[in-house]
Formats: structure tokens, C-alpha cells, sequence
């Protein structure tokens, strides 16, 4: 049913990418995304662009994959774009097209602007591609372990993510299920009126919920009957650990970064 | 209504990673008024393979063929309506269907979407609530506040009250006592006769199959691995072992009596007593001879 949200959607793999710690590929996202907005000339876009491009050939995803999954994204890239062009009139007229005079200025804009949000929504979506729920989770927590001194319940949060991700699949595949029985009972959610359709959606939700609740009780209890506890004390069983793979994919986005300030205008 | 499956194959999720092949070049005919039962390892393409029946999966390749109506791959399905109303499915683990306040309106759910009248409905959830065995007082209870195996029959009954013409039942007792399990397969196998529905019945049971079934589909791996009367296919020890499957008990015993004592007596899906009754007769005959 999820065939073109890629977003959350782990593709198991044993690529470079796969490999790589979790808090390596946080990192490295979070200031790709911060100097994607220093770029300013075509060089620096184009090492940029270069770099995202590659990184996801190096996944093994199978990009027509990448590139379906990044469809609901599309629209608004291209849409940004064509917004650029009509609607702002900067520097000078560059052409005519049935006396509709298009703009240098506004062109570069549209088309910088566009090619940002392109970068960022692939780079980003390789994080959940190659890196399952747990490890993102267990990175996040890694990574937020120094807010702990502040009283942030990080191994709290860290575990209520974790569990709501670990449902996510669960729920759809429930959903489904009891849309698919409900259907045969003759509910029709595809056609009718508005009103139909929400009035359809009733014998799937409640099933949902109850069936949601029963889970989260039945896991709180289970959790419980385990000796859990909180946070305190606990060891993990998935260690993470930095190895040298991480530390030159460090290295070798230090050269990217430098390059791309390097041809900054 | 008679049901036959041509070449069918279907495809989860096609064009991704995640592309899985359930069903392969699968054919089968169940002929009006049967029963056939339909067996298989955990993942073998079962469930995939009944939601092709009401159309809930339309097959990749292939054709499906209902009664008159025919589901084919790449083209559109304007009676679906039609075809549902006609197809009961009790699905695994039912209950987890149930919504409405009271059990009587989740039973009167399907009828009132396929627009049956008021009078007959009430009719049918009477029915349907006997058919089950259910007292007439659960109907103003919340199906929320009954026990595991009496939402298992409310969301039975709630199928039932359709009238399909098709039954299709997959692995409707797993996880109930063994005594619920005999009553409910009971319970469908009278209506079956009494119906004359066309009965499909996925299951894990070889007992079940040897006992109720007029023919086994045996599957693996989305594949029809063999096909048959159930007392033929079950006489095939090592092909079905091949495929994790075991012979049913009774078949099991009668073939050791057979090699240990030399009597072999023939199963007309006698009941645990009539077979003793056999067996002592049998045996006395033996010694009378030496
Ligand atoms: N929605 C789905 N998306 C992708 N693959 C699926 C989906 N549903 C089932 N499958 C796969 O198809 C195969 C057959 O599944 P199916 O549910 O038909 O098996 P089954 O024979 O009913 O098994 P069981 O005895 O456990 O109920 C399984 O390998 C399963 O992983
Ligand atoms: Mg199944």
C-alpha cells in the first residue's frame, strides 16, 4: 500500500552507506544541510549536487526507486520553480515567449531554489533508506546523551520513538487488513460522497484504535513482567561504535565542505 | 457458484525492492456445491491466493472466474459489488473486524451495506446468532465485552448473515479450544450441505481436510504443489513431507496397524469409535482364521 512514500521506508543493504554509524549519517546530513544554503555559485552547486548524487549511487538503492519514492516531492520542486518564473520580475528580460518576457534573475532564482530543495529532500531521504528505525533511534539518543545533565528525559523520548516506529509497520499492515475484511462486507471506500467516505472510514478506525490499545497495554505489561525499569542503569544491547569507515567519511565531507566554501563567490 | 482459477500470478508490490512473487501459474476448479480445502506451510500464498475470490486482489497475470463473474489481470472490475455481496469471507482471526456498539448491528453491518431490507435483516442476525450458537441475549452486548472465542463467533455470524453463495474460511479456528474448534467446523459444514454453499476452507488441519473437504489444494511456495481427493493426497507420505506437511493422524494409525498386525482397514471417515468397532471385528476375524 506505501509503494511511493519512501520516507521512513528502510531498504535493507550491505552498501558503504548501510554500513556507516548511524550518528556518522546524522552528522553528516545535519551539515549538508546547513551548508547547502551557503552555496552560491554553480561550482559549489555542483560539487554539491555531485556529492548527494553519488552518495546515493553508493547506497545500491535502486534509484528508480529513489526517484519514485521522492515523487510526492516533485510537484513542489518543480512548482517552486515555475512560482520563480511568473511570479518574480528581477534583473534583466532574458527572452520572450508570446510576449511573456522571462527574467535572468528570476530564472537563477527558481532554478537555485528548486535545486536546494531537491538536495535536501534526497540527502535526507537516504538517512531512512539505508538506516533502519532502531539504529536512527539509537542515534539520536547517542547524540542527545549530553542534554541528560539538564534533566531532557533523552532515554524516554528515545524509547517512545522507538516504539511508535517499531508500530508504524504493525499498524498499516492492520489497517489493511481490516479494510480488506471490511470490504468485504460490502463498505466501499474508494467511491461515493464525501460524507460516505468518511462515514466508510468508521468501521476501520475503531477496530484500529481498539486494537492499537490492546497492543500498548499487552507491550507495557510485557515490558514490566521483564523487569524494565527506566533508563537508569541500563546497558544496551547495540553498542555504537565510530570505526575508521566513519571517520574518512568524516574526512572526506571536510573536503566537500571546503571545496564548497572554497568556490563560494 | 462453481470457481476456477487460470495461471494466475500475483505480485506484491511490483517494481520495488520489496517485489515478492505469492502466487505462481496457480490453477484450481472447485465445481458448485463443493468443498475444497486448501493447505500449506506459514506463507505459502493462502491468504494471498482467497483474496483473489471477492476481488480484493486482482491478479497480475491470469484470470479468476466466479460464477459469472470474471476478474482478469489489467482490466477493470465493475461488478465488484455484486461479487462481494455473494462471497462470504471469514478472515484470519475475525474479531479483529468487530466495531459497532452492539453485536447485533456488526452483524447487521454487511446486510445493510449490500441494502437489505430492515425485516429480513433481523431475520438474518436471528439466524446467523443460532448458526453460531449464540443465545439470543448477547445481541444488546458489546462485542468489545465478550471472550476471545464469542467475538470469533460474532464476527463469523456477522459473514453468514450475507447468505453468500460462496464461503470462503480461512483458518477459521485457529486459536480456539479443540472442542470449539470441532463445533465450529461442524457448523460450517452443515450449512455447506444445508446451503449448498461452494466452501473453500484454508487450513492446518489435515484432519479437518480429510474429515469435511471434497478435494485438497496443496501449496507451496505460492506454487500448487499437489491437488486432489483428500484420501489420494494424503497417501503421498514423502511428498508431503517434502513441503513440512504431515499425514493426518487417523491415516498415520491406520498404516501402522496395517504393518504392525497385518489388518488394514479402510477409512470411510468413520468417528474414533466405529473405527475401534472396526479394528476389534477386523482383528477378531483375524484370529478366528489361525
Ligand atoms: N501486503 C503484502 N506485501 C508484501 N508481501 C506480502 C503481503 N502480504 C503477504 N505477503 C507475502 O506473501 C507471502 C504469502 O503470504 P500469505 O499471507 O498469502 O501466506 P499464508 O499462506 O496465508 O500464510 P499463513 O499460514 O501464515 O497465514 C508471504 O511470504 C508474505 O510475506
Ligand atoms: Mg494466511
Amino acid at each position: 500500500m506505501n509503494n511511493s512514500m519512501i520516507i521512513g521506508q528502510y531498504v535493507p543493504g550491505h552498501s558503504l552507506i548501510h554500513r556507516l554509524d548511524p550518528r556518522t549519517k546524522i552528522l553528516i546530513i545535519f551539515f549538508f544541510v546547513i551548508t547547502v544554503f551557503f552555496a552560491n555559485s554553480v561550482w559549489s552547486y555542483a560539487i554539491l549536487t555531485a556529492f548527494a548524487i553519488g552518495t546515493a549511487l553508493a547506497t545500491r538503492v535502486p534509484l528508480s526507486f529513489v526517484a519514485k519514492g521522492l515523487k510526492p516531492v516533485w510537484f513542489l520542486i518543480i512548482f517552486t520553480f515555475l512560482l520563480h518564473l511568473f511570479v518574480s520580475r528581477q534583473g534583466d528580460i532574458l527572452f520572450t515567449v508570446l510576449g511573456f518576457p522571462f527574467y535572468e534573475e528570476s530564472l537563477i532564482q527558481g532554478a537555485t531554489l528548486s535545486l536546494r530543495f531537491f538536495l535536501l529532500i534526497l540527502f535526507t531521504s537516504l538517512l531512512t533508506l539505508t538506516t533502519s528505525p532502531i539504529e536512527i533511534t539509537d542515534a539520536i539518543e547517542s547524540l542527545l546523551h549530553p542534554l541528560k545533565r539538564i534533566k531532557f528525559p533523552v532515554h524516554e523520548l528515545a524509547l517512545m520513538m522507538s516504539i511508535s516506529l517499531r508500530f508504524i509497520p504493525t499498524l498499516m499492515q492492520e489497517a489493511e487488513k481490516i479494510s480488506k475484511a471490511q470490504a468485504s462486507r460490502g463498505v466501499d471506500f474508494r467511491t461515493g460522497s464525501i460524507k460516505d467516505r468518511m462515514s466508510a472510514i468508521i468501521p476501520l478506525l475503531i477496530p484500529l484504535f481498539v486494537s492499537a490499545f490492546k497492543r500498548a497495554e499487552e507491550l507495557a505489561m510485557a515490558m514490566e513482567a521483564r523487569g524494565y525499569q527506566g533508563g537508569e542503569g541500563r546497558t544496551k544491547i547495540r553498542e555504537l561504535v565510530f570505526y575508521k569507515k566513519d571517520y574518512s567519511a568524516f574526512l572526506f565531507f571536510l573536503l566537500v565542505i571546503a571545496a564548497t566554501i572554497g568556490t563560494r563567490m | 457458484m462453481e470457481l476456477t482459477f487460470k495461471d494466475v500470478n500475483y505480485i506484491y508490490s511490483p517494481g520495488t525492492p520489496f517485489e515478492y512473487r505469492a502466487l505462481e501459474n496457480f490453477s484450481m476448479h472447485v465445481p458448485s456445491g463443493s468443498f475444497a480445502a486448501v493447505i500449506g506451510h506459514t506463507g505459502s500464498g493462502k491468504s494471498t491466493l482467497i483474496q483473489h475470490i471477492n476481488g480484493l486482489l486482482q491478479p497480475t497475470e491470469g484470470t479468476v472466474q466466479v460464477g459469472g463473474f470474471v476478474i482478469e489481470a489489467g482490466k477493470k472490475n465493475k461488478h465488484l459489488r455484486d461479487l462481494r455481496e455473494k462471497t462470504g469471507i471469514v478472515f484470519q482471526y475475525p474479531e479483529h473486524q468487530l466495531f459497532e456498539e452492539t453485536v447485533e448491528k456488526d452483524i447487521a453491518f454487511g446486510p445493510k451495506n449490500f441494502g437489505v431490507e430492515e425485516a429480513e435483516i433481523e431475520q438474518r442476525v436471528a439466524d446467523a446468532l443460532e448458526a453460531v450458537q449464540l443465545s439470543e441475549e448477547m445481541k444488546d452486548k458489546s462485542p468489545f465485552d465478550l471472550s476471545g472465542g464469542q467475538m470469533r463467533r460474532v464476527a463469523i455470524a456477522g459473514v453468514l448473515a450475507m447468505k453468500p453463495e460462496v464461503l470462503v474460511l480461512d483458518e477459521p479456528t485457529a486459536g480456539l479450544d479443540p472442542r470449539g474448534q470441532k463445533e465450529m467446523m461442524e457448523m460450517f459444514y452443515r450449512l455447506h450441505e444445508q446451503e449448498g454453499l461452494t466452501t473453500v476452507l484454508v487450513t492446518h488441519s489435515m484432519e479437518d481436510a480429510l474429515t469435511y473437504a471434497d478435494s485438497v489444494v496443496i501449496m507451496n511456495e505460492g506454487k500448487k504443489f499437489m491437488e486432489g481427493e483428500p484420501l489420494e493426497v494424503f497417501k503421498q507420505k514423502e511428498q508431503l513431507r517434502d513441503v513440512q506437511l504431515d499425514v493426518p493422524e487417523v491415516l498415520a494409525f491406520l498404516e501402522k496397524v496395517e504393518n504392525r498386525l497385518g489388518v488394514a482397514i479402510d477409512y470411510r471417515k468413520q468417528s474414533l469409535a466405529e473405527l475401534a468397532k472396526d479394528l476389534t471385528s477386523e482383528l477378531g476375524r483375524g484370529d478366528g482364521h489361525e
